[in-house]
């Protein structure tokens, strides 16, 4: 009895703590540590970011393999042309290039006053030098193979002179991924060294990064003096230290928590840029039927999961491939299985499958959107008889067993682009590729991207694109679901901050209001 | 003295049962060090070869008994993710934790002795339920939860503190102490609740005890008798349960380093067992391990020096 009384108290003590918390919060306004601690960071110019994992695979640039990494270094690398926020190609380290009428020889021009971070002059040579150790030692597949179709690199005078053995309308995309270093420097993977805007400066492990403007810089170069990124346990605390006050810039919030801030920062809302889906595996019995995966995706409401994970943020696909591509994205595609549980169990009955059957779902359990939307796709696939199950697994047992052995029968992940161009979305799922994780097999499929591979011209090339995605879309290869919905929150004085149609955030664009 | 060469014995056998434990776990679990390190999208050649560099590709107790050889020599290895000396990572990590256990080791021997005195000796009754009701509470409340609620109290309702904002001791000495300040209470408090309850006990039982008695109808004071006679004997239970709550302070900051982003060995430990990196597991392992067997038998030591009764053997 006497315990049964104590446990009431402190239930009860703990929910007056606990509603005393919401009053303060919803009433309290920026707090006063924030106007201090920020006033003096826009005295001097700089800014502190806050991110949710550490960049602890390495910094080589062709050695980084975590999308976190890449996001960070974006600012410290660059390629002989780097993509700008529209998803363009503009000149970096080089300042002109042209390609011939064959599509074969690619020229470039190296830009005058190029300067290190660590002070040499950039060369010819430090390119050649570059093309090679990224072609002999990237942890990208695909910009290996790309690299691997040149007959011949050489400098002439300034100029870089790249020749293919076989065109590739790609290749300017797979160019900017090889990222200019200096010549036989090996100490990237602690002490990185390129042209970028900033320049790195010091790593304390699971404590902060930190980048300075590089002064040398031949364009505009960054505005601010320098950028601390700080490294959150996850998500949830950087998002307390966020709402505090102790950070300027914080990318990858939910919709809820953007909703949930209360100290004034601007909210600006943009897209993940990965293809979110229920991937099945062919090779597990009910799903080799098109019929069952076309039933799957009847069943399943996207809208529904949108609203309820997401507050209705997010765009919806149906293929695999993400807005950021405009000349690919038909959003067309995202309506072509609308809600229809009636039409879910005929299609089930005619597989024969009337009663429905089991499966399970595995997610990655360190994405929470991937596990919401999991939650969210179980409840709607009762209503048609499939019982599916959520099992959950750490990120690298997801690697090894999902993604590498196959072992799996659905899973909700997302996928993204490596190289900024939509081979890096659609090789996976021709039938031969190491990467085709769910044992999809379409020789029409293979043929469409075989012909957008060998076409030289961007019209024609599109067209195979955009058939590749059309029968994606018509043997409902998997439950496309959407794109995130990508919530920054942003300290009203800094201006100037653009979402990339890749997972990179650009540093040198921010600059405090005057 | 043969009795430290013993436990010196038990240490060792401890440490090599506890890294084969753990070495045999990265076997059976899961996942490559090579993912974490490469990604998904590296081509099979690149594994493959960096497998090989890693010496990965070779037999389970091979890589052991080299990992084995150059521990025993110092050699801590270099981690997989980070590409630097383990050794240098622990330097830089080690400090944070430790002055996180210390500080919560002192708030506890700080709060509970004076407080469970306190509650031992209350004379009235009101005094005596107060105490009790208080203790009740706080010993059932996990320590991560008091540090949730503290995070969200001081941090976020009075604005005293900004969580996550830990200062390295490096940069600070000051800031860092009082960021650590609400940590090491968090993980203080269920433990001085246990202390004070355990010392009342100990106290109340002591003080039944004919030789109290005795000592009253000699005519001492109260309060002489409580210090010379009754504490002398009461905290002996308590002087070992202190010692021992040092090793699982210890461990009980793995969780709080997470409540309150502090980048002491816990943290490190957690990420690098997702990211595989088994030469920083291994040895932030067997460092606990350490740490918890040798506070045990300091505990041991300490046990015969309060109460000269007991024979180690």
């Amino acid at each position: 009895m006497k315990k049964r009384i104590l446990a009431v108290f402190l239930a009860l003590a703990s929910l007056m703590c606990l509603l005393g918390g919401c009053g303060g919060a919803t009433t309290k306004n920026p707090n006063t540590s924030d106007e201090t601690t920020n006033s003096s960071r826009v005295e001097l110019n700089e800014i502190t970011v806050g991110i949710a994992q550490d960049l602890d695979d390495s910094l080589d640039p062709y050695q980084m393999a975590d999308a976190g990494t890449r996001e960070v270094l974006f600012n410290v690398f660059e390629g002989l042309v780097k993509p700008d926020s529209d998803g363009n190609y503009v000149c970096a380290v080089a300042s002109d290039y042209n390609v011939s009428d064959d599509g074969l020889v690619y020229t470039f021009t190296l830009r005058d006053g190029v300067v290190f971070h660590n002070g040499a002059a950039c060369t010819t040579d430090d390119v050649l030098y570059s093309f090679e150790t990224c072609a002999a030692t990237s942890v990208t597949a695909a910009v290996v193979s790309a690299l691997s179709a040149i007959s011949e690199i050489k400098a002439e005078g300034s100029n870089i002179v790249i020749t293919l053995t076989t065109p590739n309308p790609d290749f300017i995309s797979y160019v900017s991924s090889v990222y200019i270093v200096p010549k036989d420097y090996t100490g990237h993977a602690t002490q990185p060294v390129g042209t970028g805007p900033f320049k790195f400066v010091s790593h304390s492990i699971q404590e902060n990064f930190i980048i300075e403007r590089h002064d040398a810089y031949y364009g505009d170069g960054a505005k601010l003096s320098k950028v601390t990124y700080k490294v959150y346990e996850d998500i949830t605390a950087l998002y307390t230290a966020l709402n505090s006050g102790a950070l300027d810039l914080a990318a990858h919030i939910s919709a809820d928590q953007a909703a949930a801030l209360t100290n004034g920062y601007n909210i600006l809302e943009g897209t993940m840029n990965l293809v979110q889906a229920l991937y099945l595996n062919h090779s597990f019995a009910p799903f080799s039927d098109v019929r069952v995966r076309q039933a799957l995706c009847y069943a399943i409401d996207v809208d529904g999961i949108l609203d309820i994970t997401a507050d209705g943020h997010g765009t919806k696909l149906g293929s695999s491939m993400y807005p950021a591509f405009g000349k690919y994205f038909d959003p067309a595609l995202a309506e072509a299985y609308p809600h229809n549980v009636e039409k879910a169990k005929q299609l089930l009955s005619e597989a024969g499958y009337p009663n429905g059957f089991t499966f399970t779902i595995t997610v990655p359990s360190n994405y929470t959107p991937h596990v919401d939307t999991a939650i969210v796709m179980v409840e709607q696939l009762k209503k048609v008889g499939i019982t599916a199950e959520i099992n959950q697994v750490d990120w690298n047992t997801w690697v090894e067993d999902t993604y590498g052995k196959r072992n799996f029968e659905g899973t909700v992940c997302g996928f993204d682009a490596s190289t900024l161009n939509a081979s890096a979305l659609l090789a996976r799922w021709v039938s031969t590729s190491s990467k085709n994780m769910i044992n999809f097999a379409s020789e029409e499929y293979d043929q469409a991207f075989a012909a957008a591979q060998s076409a030289t011209d961007e019209a024609e090339q599109t067209k195979y694109y955009k058939q590749c995605l059309q029968i994606l879309s018509d043997t409902a290869a998997n439950v496309y679901t959407q794109d995130l919905a990508d919530f920054v929150a942003i300290n009203p004085k800094l201006e100037g901050f653009k979402f990339y149609p890749m997972y990179v955030m650009d540093m040198s664009l921010l600059s405090y209001t005057k | 003295m043969k009795y430290a060469a013993k436990k010196l014995c038990t240490l060792i056998i401890t440490l090599f049962i506890v890294s084969l434990l753990a070495f045999l776990a990265f076997q059976v679990i899961p996942g490559d060090p090579t993912t974490q390190m490469l990604g998904t999208e590296a081509t099979e050649e690149a594994r493959a070869a960096l497998r090989a560099e890693l010496g990965l590709d070779r037999p389970v107790h091979i890589r052991y008994f080299e990992w084995l050889s150059g521990f025993v020599r110092g050699d801590f290895g270099t981690s997989y993710s980070y590409r630097i000396p383990v050794s240098d990572m622990l330097a830089d990590k080690l400090p944070i934790t430790f002055i996180l256990t210390i500080m919560s080791f002192a708030f506890t021997v700080i709060l509970s002795i004076p407080l469970g005195i306190l509650a031992g000796s209350a004379r009235s009754k009101v005094m005596d339920v107060i105490i009790t009701v208080i203790d009740q509470i706080t010993m059932s409340i996990p320590a991560f939860f008091i540090g949730i609620l503290a995070c969200f109290i001081f941090g976020n309702i009075f604005a005293l503190f900004v969580p996550g904002d830990f200062v390295s001791y490096k940069e600070s000495w000051g800031a860092c102490l009082g960021y650590m300040v609400l940590p090491a209470l968090s993980i203080a408090i269920p433990r001085v609740a246990m202390t004070v309850r355990m010392l009342r006990s100990s106290i109340l039982s002591e003080s039944d005890k004919d030789y109290v008695r005795t000592a009253h109808s000699r005519g001492n004071h109260r309060r002489a008798i409580m210090v010379r006679h009754v504490l002398k004997n009461a905290l002996i239970p308590v002087i070992t349960f202190l010692a021992v709550s040092a090793a699982e302070i210890m461990t009980g900051s793995i969780i709080i380093e997470q409540v309150f982003t502090i980048p002491g060995i816990s943290r490190l430990l957690l990420t690098s067992i997702s990211g595989r990196d088994f030469p920083v597991v291994q040895a932030i392992v067997v460092i606990i391990a350490a740490w918890i067997v040798i506070v045990n038998f300091v505990a041991d030591l300490l046990y015969q020096l309060v109460d000269p009764r007991i024979r180690l053997k």
